[in-house]
């Protein structure tokens, strides 16, 4: 059996009145990516924030069910939400490059965490940055303003950033909707490069990268889980009309 | 994707297989109806008119290919223009087989013929009309038609080794009649892979619309069929 290294079962999320998912009950495998897509208020980015608690703060909302990462209930009461958001890694879809240099960016974290050997942490951030297909690029101005970089640059070192922090599963939500075709692509390959070490959830920007990416695939349609298979059949023989009808831009 | 440009430039394609599967059909028994008619002009024209069809291919295949790039199909609209791609080469080869029956026309001249041709026609309009209806289920998206149009390759086989065996009886009988049975052989030959092709039609119908990639002539389904023994 394929280890799965996270699982959601029978999750409910209510928004004040409105339910956002419903029973979703679907397992990801480890190394490799899975994406989550369907059309706008889906419930698939709810689900995305919702393995990280990134939802824990937000008011008048309530959840049944429960998500476990290496079968481990990550809303129980024990467990330590620092910690559990440096095993599981996000980035979202604008690029949030901190103030202050390139190489700041991608330490900070590690010495936040309280990282102090200089040595340890040029290695992480040469690894980090080579990761996120971006060390080439600037590899000879890690002094330089993050700022500086254009949005594709921004987009991978904020990659870069997660990873430094070597999570086990890294969620991306619409990580390249802003992103030329060379950066989108550039970030696309380096996933296929990530899933080896680490455990990929992405919400795509479109169904075309979707597709191209995809080891397996979840199509949510208001707060329901459709169809949860793999990529190389998901796009081309569609089991559920509903999916079929989204994919071929019948709605949505 | 913008369905209503996609389903726009899908019927335009569409129309440009079906007229290319037109002048296919066609030329199935046209090629045979010269082979009788021992009309070597009219077989050289074939001959000439078959590089109209591989540039109505080609034509099929760049304009299915820009589609695909420019609205970036899924599902079953990939399945389609997948489709399209395979017809259209399907169409092609079996003009080319219509070719190959004029140029056995172009061979045996107007000399005597060996035999006066009736089974080898019948089996020309089989496929011809198979070919039509196969377009046809296409078209309709018809299953049930398609599987319906696949079986009747049993019929045609069938016709094959009736031909076969009757053409074999001239030689035996005088050796000298090889030359002629064996190019209606090929004749024969050439019409029963016709069928096989319009046959791979048909699973391409079945494939566009279910999405299973399925082989319709297992040689089995003859043996409970009508095959003369």
């Amino acid at each position: 059996m394929v280890e799965k290294k996270v699982s959601a079962e029978n999750i409910n999320y209510f928004y004040g009145g409105n339910q956002a998912l419903r029973d979703v009950s679907l397992g990801v495998p480890a190394h490799s990516v899975t994406v989550f897509f369907g059309p706008a208020g889906g419930g698939k980015t709810t689900l995305l924030r919702l393995i990280n608690r990134l939802n824990d703060m937000v008011e008048n909302t309530r959840m049944t069910g429960r998500i476990l990462l290496d079968n481990k209930n990550i809303y129980d009461e024990d467990v330590d939400v620092a910690i559990l958001r440096r095993r599981v890694g996000m980035v979202f879809a604008l690029p949030l490059p901190l103030p202050g240099t390139i190489r700041e960016n991608v330490t900070y974290g590690l010495k936040l965490a309280g990282m102090r050997d200089g040595h340890r942490i040029a290695e992480i951030l040469e690894k980090s940055l080579v990761q996120a297909a971006i060390w080439d690029e600037i590899k000879d101005r890690l002094d330089s303003p993050a700022s500086s970089l254009s949005g594709g640059q921004q987009q991978r070192l904020c990659i870069a950033r997660s990873l430094a922090l070597e999570p086990e599963v890294l969620l991306l939500d619409e990580p390249t909707s802003g992103l030329d075709p060379i950066s989108t692509r550039k970030v696309e390959d380096s996933l296929q490069e990530l899933k080896q070490l680490y455990t990929i959830i992405i919400v795509p920007h479109s169904i075309q990268q979707a597709a191209r990416v995809a080891d397996q695939a979840a199509f949510f349609l208001m707060g329901d889980l459709i169809e949860y298979r793999p990529g190389t059949e998901i796009f081309t023989t569609p089991r559920d009309k509903r999916t079929e009808d989204y994919i071929t831009g019948r709605f949505g | 994707m913008a369905r209503d440009t996609f389903e726009k430039e899908l019927a335009t394609l569409e129309n440009s297989l079906l007229d290319l599967g037109n002048i296919v059909d066609l030329s199935i028994v046209e090629a045979v109806e010269i082979l009788r008619k021992q009309d070597v002009a009219a077989a050289k024209r074939l001959i000439i008119g078959d590089a109209e069809i591989n540039r109505r291919r080609f034509a099929i295949e760049a304009d299915t290919l820009v589609l695909i790039a420019r609205q970036q199909p899924m599902a079953r609209d990939l399945r389609t223009l997948a489709a399209v791609l395979e017809i259209a080469t399907e169409l092609e080869r079996i003009a080319d087989y219509s070719k190959g029956n004029a140029r056995i026309a172009v061979k045996l001249g107007t000399k005597p013929p060996l035999k006066p041709l009736v089974d080898i026609p019948r089996m020309a309009r089989r496929g011809s009309e198979m070919l039509r209806n196969a377009l046809m289920s296409y078209t309709r998206r018809d299953v049930q038609m398609a599987r319906a149009i696949a079986a009747q390759d049993c019929e045609i086989d069938a016709l094959y080794d009736q031909i076969y065996r009757e053409l074999m009886t001239y030689v035996i009988s005088d050796p000298r009649n090889i030359e002629d049975a064996s190019q209606l052989m090929w004749c024969a030959h050439n019409l029963e892979r016709t069928a096989d092709r319009v046959v791979n039609i048909c699973e391409r119908v079945v494939f566009t619309v279910t999405g299973d990639m399925i082989e319709l002539d297992d040689p089995d389904d003859c043996l409970d069929g009508d095959e003369p023994t």
